[in-house]
């Protein structure tokens, strides 16, 4: 009798864990206390009760579900109620076929560079990635996917999941082993794209049922170590500039400065030349208006004009002497210390005055 | 209850194990070997379903039909130039001949031993073989140099191209191990690389290279910032110059010209008498220069002292 209820109990464990009758002890003790009639007509109630609740299932809006008489795959169900053939000839396995699962594939980069690789490669950042040009890269993503085939998912891999990562990892891999750090730094959509396809060709040669959505990438970089040389370029680039505009500041501020000094030296040279010309018109006036006068009279005019310059200017000097024209050395005379013009008037005479 | 009622009961459950021995499921995923009295019989059962098999002698042995995994351990592998690099590669296979499979291996987990007894060599020969880059690159696509800080220095160096690449390499791995793993009745699959990553001490010396690169393009930036600077404090130099000189030019044809202007009003004006001019402008000039700093000695033969001694003119 044991044998029965253990596989009873087992079944019912198995199919439905919620539903066990809850007056299983009950129905037990009644049965030992009570007739064999009685017994026998209730296991068979209970096994009826049993096949009828296993002979349908509700597939929900998300998924689908595989049907499988004595193991051999018969169906796949859409969603809704479905009648089939009780346990243990058909059962039933719903698959999430609508909704989209996420698998990560990233670590913290300055972790990586401070763990020692050589004692524990485990801790190995999944995304620590060698490139294309041998260079280090550090390449997080994100693999978006769902169930496209439930019945190869259930059946064609032993670790569809655990296939879907390795794959992802050696797509990714492979994608970046072909890209010089450049490239992965800066085309991650390009690269995305490409692991997708990679990834997705790879998963339906697997037969695993999954089709990739999307691949994301998170920011991609170099690895910790090497950050600060990255963003000491980026400084020295900005110095580059500062420098350039300080010179050009200085070329800036100096050119108008020097193209307006030069304006100025050459409105002087202009103010110079019609103040030359003016003059010059000027005099050539007076001294025309003058001329025409002389001509008019020349000898008196002359004379006025010579007397009345000196007129003019032998009362301002300092020192005038007079000397005879017959006087022969006039040194003895003079004294020519003091600081003025001397203007020999006239050839050396013999005889001088002296006048104050 | 009588004696009757438990010998029935009993053949009923004796009957009901018999048969519940006799058959069996196989599920998609499986395949079955079955043995009588430990004796291999007949094919093995592929196809899932419900089986039967004759109760107490033969027995069903259940094994995988579906693809496995085999994921082997990181390893340190010298690469045809002597870098260590960490290889860490995984493997996908599936019994193929369940019969031999059995017979051979008996469990999924010994196969698994000897998956990577047969491949950790493989993949040990196929990376020792190599130059790093074949494990790394799968083709000789051209790589875009898109860092404008490198570009230069980076279009000088060729790009290392691959004569097999790492899918020929896998293959390789795969051919290799494939051939000795057939003895167990096994398919290898694929075998593929997971990841590669350079050994802690030959890593360091990457981001070295990588680090002094980067200095190298600092220093070049920054240099290239003082060059330029100086050029544009040169154009200015120069410009200042220009301005300057231009300036001096321009201003000096201008006086040049007002001078020639003057000198030929004057010209034009004075020439109608030079005499005349001479004598004015010498009258201009004596009272303009002489002063009372001035020491003036006349002779009374001076025509200004024609009056001086006598009353009659010369």
């Amino acid at each position: 009798m044991a044998w029965d209820w253990d596989k009873l109990k087992e079944q019912q464990n198995h199919r439905n864990r919620e539903r066990i009758p809850p007056q299983m002890d009950e129905i037990l003790d009644r049965f030992r206390g009570t007739n064999f009639k009685g017994a026998w007509l209730i296991i068979v109630a209970v096994i009826l009760a049993l096949l009828a609740y296993s002979s349908f299932y509700i597939v929900n809006a998300q998924q689908e579900a595989v049907i499988q008489r004595f193991g051999k795959h018969v169906r796949t169900a859409v969603p809704g109620f479905h009648l089939k053939w009780p346990y243990p000839v058909e059962t039933v396995t719903k698959v999430n076929v609508r909704e989209y699962q996420t698998e990560v594939f990233e670590g913290a980069a300055e972790q990586v560079a401070a763990g020692d690789y050589t004692r524990d490669p485990d801790t190995a950042n999944v995304t620590l990635m060698l490139t294309g040009d041998l260079n280090v890269a550090v390449v997080p993503w994100i693999v978006q996917y769902r169930v496209e085939d439930p019945v190869k998912f259930l059946f064609r891999v032993n670790d569809p999941i655990g296939t879907l990562r390795d794959l992802a990892e050696s797509s990714m891999r492979q994608v970046v082993g072909d890209r010089n750090i450049d490239e992965i730094i800066i085309r991650r959509e390009e690269i995305a794209k490409a692991a997708q396809e990679r990834l997705q060709s790879e998963l339906k040669e697997a037969d695993t049922g999954i089709l990739v959505k999307e691949i994301t990438m998170k920011t991609t970089t170099v690895p910790g170590p090497v950050q600060p040389s990255f963003n000491e370029v980026n400084r020295a680039r900005q110095e580059k500039e500062q420098m350039i505009y300080e010179a050009k500041e200085q070329y800036n501020k100096a050119i108008p400065a020097a193209l307006g000094e030069a304006d100025r030296t050459v409105k002087m040279s202009e103010g110079y030349a019609l103040d030359r010309i003016n003059r010059a018109r000027g005099d050539a006036a007076r001294f025309t208006s003058v001329l025409t006068e002389y001509k008019k009279a020349p000898e008196i005019t002359r004379t006025r004009i010579y007397l009345e310059s000196m007129h003019d200017i032998l009362p301002r000097l300092g020192k005038t002497a007079v000397i005879d024209d017959k006087q022969k050395s006039l040194l003895p005379l003079l004294d020519l210390s003091g600081r003025g013009t001397v203007l020999p008037a006239a050839p050396p005479a013999a005889k001088a005055e002296a006048k104050k | 209850m009588n004696a009757k009622h438990v010998a029935a009961a009993i053949i009923v459950v004796a009957v009901l194990v018999a048969a519940y021995s006799a058959i069996y499921v196989v599920d998609e995923r499986e395949q079955v070997v079955v043995t009588q009295l430990g004796a291999v019989k007949g094919p093995a059962v592929t196809e899932p379903g419900l089986h039967f098999l004759i109760p107490f002698i033969q027995t069903a042995h259940f094994l995988p039909k579906n693809l496995l995994q085999w994921d082997g351990e990181p390893g340190e592998i010298p690469t045809a130039e002597k870098t260590l690099i960490w290889v860490d590669t995984f493997a996908r296979w599936r019994i193929y001949d369940p019969i031999v499979f059995w017979q051979s291996t008996g469990t999924v987990e010994n196969a698994l031993l000897r998956v990577t007894e047969i491949i950790d060599p493989a993949v040990r020969n196929a990376i020792a073989s190599y130059p790093l880059i074949e494990t790394i690159r799968t083709t000789n696509r051209s790589m875009e140099i898109l860092d404008e800080d490198v570009k230069e220095v980076r279009e000088a160096e060729p790009q290392a191209q691959v004569r097999v690449g790492r899918r020929q390499v896998m293959g390789q791995i795969k051919q290799a191990a494939d051939a000795s793993l057939k003895g167990f009745g096994i398919e290898l699959v694929d075998v593929k690389i997971k990841r590669i990553n350079y050994r802690k001490d030959v890593r360091d010396s990457v981001y070295g290279r990588m680090i002094a690169e980067r200095n190298q393009i600092a220093e070049k930036y920054r240099s290239e910032g003082k060059g330029e600077a100086s050029k544009i404090r040169g154009d200015m130099e120069k410009e200042l110059k220009r301005i300057q000189s231009e300036a001096y030019w321009k201003a000096q044809e201008k006086m040049g010209k007002a001078d020639a202007e003057a000198a030929s009003v004057y010209a034009e004006a004075y020439g109608r008498d030079p005499d005349f001019y001479d004598f004015t402008r010498s009258m201009d000039l004596f009272r303009d220069s002489l002063n009372k700093d001035t020491t003036l000695i006349l002779s009374t033969d001076s025509d200004l002292f024609q009056y001086f001694k006598t009353n009659k003119p010369r």
